[in-house]
């Protein structure tokens, strides 16, 4: 009998999602072991907070002060460069997007199974996290939300091998789609020909296609390019940006907020030569 | 199994909760990768111990809890648990046996809920076959011996 529930169990939860709240309801009661599991790592950090010296504390303060006076210089001149984009699209009739949000989730230290990538993170459903959400840290892009529960989620990082991202070279807005590979530190690029225009040290930012992972953010750098001459594709080998076994914070991001619409009355009807060109 | 006191439900419990701990323990990759399923093995020592009180159903249960635990198709641990303790209720004498002869039993055992495991994992999405994926099977059954006898000490301490 239990057999066949499972199997029911297994084919509903596969094919639909009436499951997820009888599994969230269940992951309330899972969540204590999870937390008693990362409790020895958080505790380690709160430890080492309390113990440091006042000297590290103002030094690293005043590090840190330093560094948002540099990130505030540059900022101001973002600030512009978004104005002079928003400008820009507006003569060639395109829409922009708004910025996004952000979440703070931090990381608890468990393994959820072997062989994947997926973490687990502190922010649930309560917080308004929901799934397919994009996952940076400071340096780049580290994976997607694949399933919310009341108080944690569960992300996938790029690198998992279940999981693809579409990017483009920011060289050259070559797109392609980066493969996880199965190692924290490489991710496969398998669909370009031996021809393609990539060469190591290229950025790979988000393309915004999929419309999972907005535009622009960076993914990886390409590590090795390796053609093939007897095979259609060549061998590429990419490195994540983001710092994925180094990091405990982590930012959720809310993306799908609504273009600004943009009416410029001074600007004439659309210019045929203009809106056939392509855009590069 | 008259050594056992009447309400041993607490102790099951609390090593339950113990094995999910093991369970989900960040490890380095290598030891990762051959993590026995400690919930298994405690649940088949109780299995074993008192089939009247434990059976397939609680077997269940706490497989739809894992499955919640480790982020799987609700249902995949609960079918592998259920069918691992049918099987060990089956084999009525397992606990008269030899060490060694319910190591090799126990092996089966963990062999069929990993294959079960297996299989649904195939039906989500297809992968490869890996050796490593069979290892926790081995070191399970190496594990079990000790499992076995961490509870037979605690049983004689009380």
């Amino acid at each position: 009998m239990t057999v066949i529930l499972s199997i029911i169990l297994l084919t509903t939860d596969h094919r639909s999602h009436y499951l997820d709240n009888f599994r969230s309801a269940l992951s309330v009661i899972i969540y204590p072991i999870q937390v008693l599991v990362d409790l020895p790592s958080s505790f380690d950090r709160s430890l080492t907070e309390t113990i440091l010296s006042y000297e590290d504390v103002a030094s690293e303060n005043n590090k840190l002060k330093q560094q948002q006076l540099i990130a505030k210089a540059k900022l101001l001149k973002f600030a512009a460069l978004e104005k002079e984009n928003i400008r820009l699209r507006a003569v060639l009739e395109n829409s922009f997007k708004l910025g996004e949000q952000f979440l703070i989730a931090e990381l608890l230290s468990v393994k959820l199974a072997p062989f994947e990538h997926i973490v687990l993170v502190n922010k649930g459903t309560r917080f308004g996290v929901h799934q397919k959400q994009p996952v940076l840290d400071v340096y780049g892009v580290v994976g997607q939300v694949i399933r919310a529960l009341p108080f944690s989620s569960e992300i996938m990082l790029i690198t998992d091998p279940s999981h693809a991202i579409p990017v483009q070279v920011n060289r050259n807005g070559l797109h392609t789609i980066a493969v996880g590979s199965g190692q924290l530190n490489r991710l496969n690029l398998p669909f370009l020909p031996n021809n393609a225009d990539i060469k190591p040290g290229d950025l790979l930012i988000t393309s915004g296609l999929g419309s999972t992972f907005p535009h622009g953010y960076p993914v990886a750098v390409v590590d090795t390019f390796e053609p093939q001459p007897d095979k259609p594709f060549a061998n590429i080998y990419a490195t994540p940006k983001a710092a994925l076994d180094r990091n405990r914070e982590l930012l959720i991001v809310w993306s799908d907020s609504a273009p600004i619409p943009l009416t410029t009355p001074e600007i004439p009807e659309t210019n045929p030569t203009i809106s056939d060109d392509p855009i590069p | 199994m008259t050594l056992y006191p009447r309400n041993n439900y607490g102790y099951f419990v609390l090593s339950i909760i113990l094995a999910m701990i093991l369970r989900i323990l960040p490890l380095p990759t290598s030891l990762d990768t051959i993590n026995p399923d400690w919930v298994l093995l405690v649940l088949l020592y109780w299995v074993m111990i008192t089939p009247e009180r434990f059976g397939v159903v609680n077997a269940w249960t706490i497989g739809l809890l894992v499955d919640v635990l480790t982020g799987r198709l609700l249902g995949q641990y609960a079918l592998a648990y259920a069918l691992a303790c049918y099987v060990c209720i089956k084999l009525k004498r397992l606990r008269n046996y030899a060490l060694l002869q319910q190591s090799l039993l126990i092996f089966l055992i963990l062999f069929l809920s990993q294959a079960m495991l297996f299989w649904t994992e195939n039906i989500q999405s297809p992968t490869a076959f890996q050796i490593a994926f069979w290892l926790p099977v081995i070191t399970g059954t190496v594990c079990w011996p000790i499992v076995s006898a961490i509870f037979h000490s605690l049983r004689l301490l009380r």
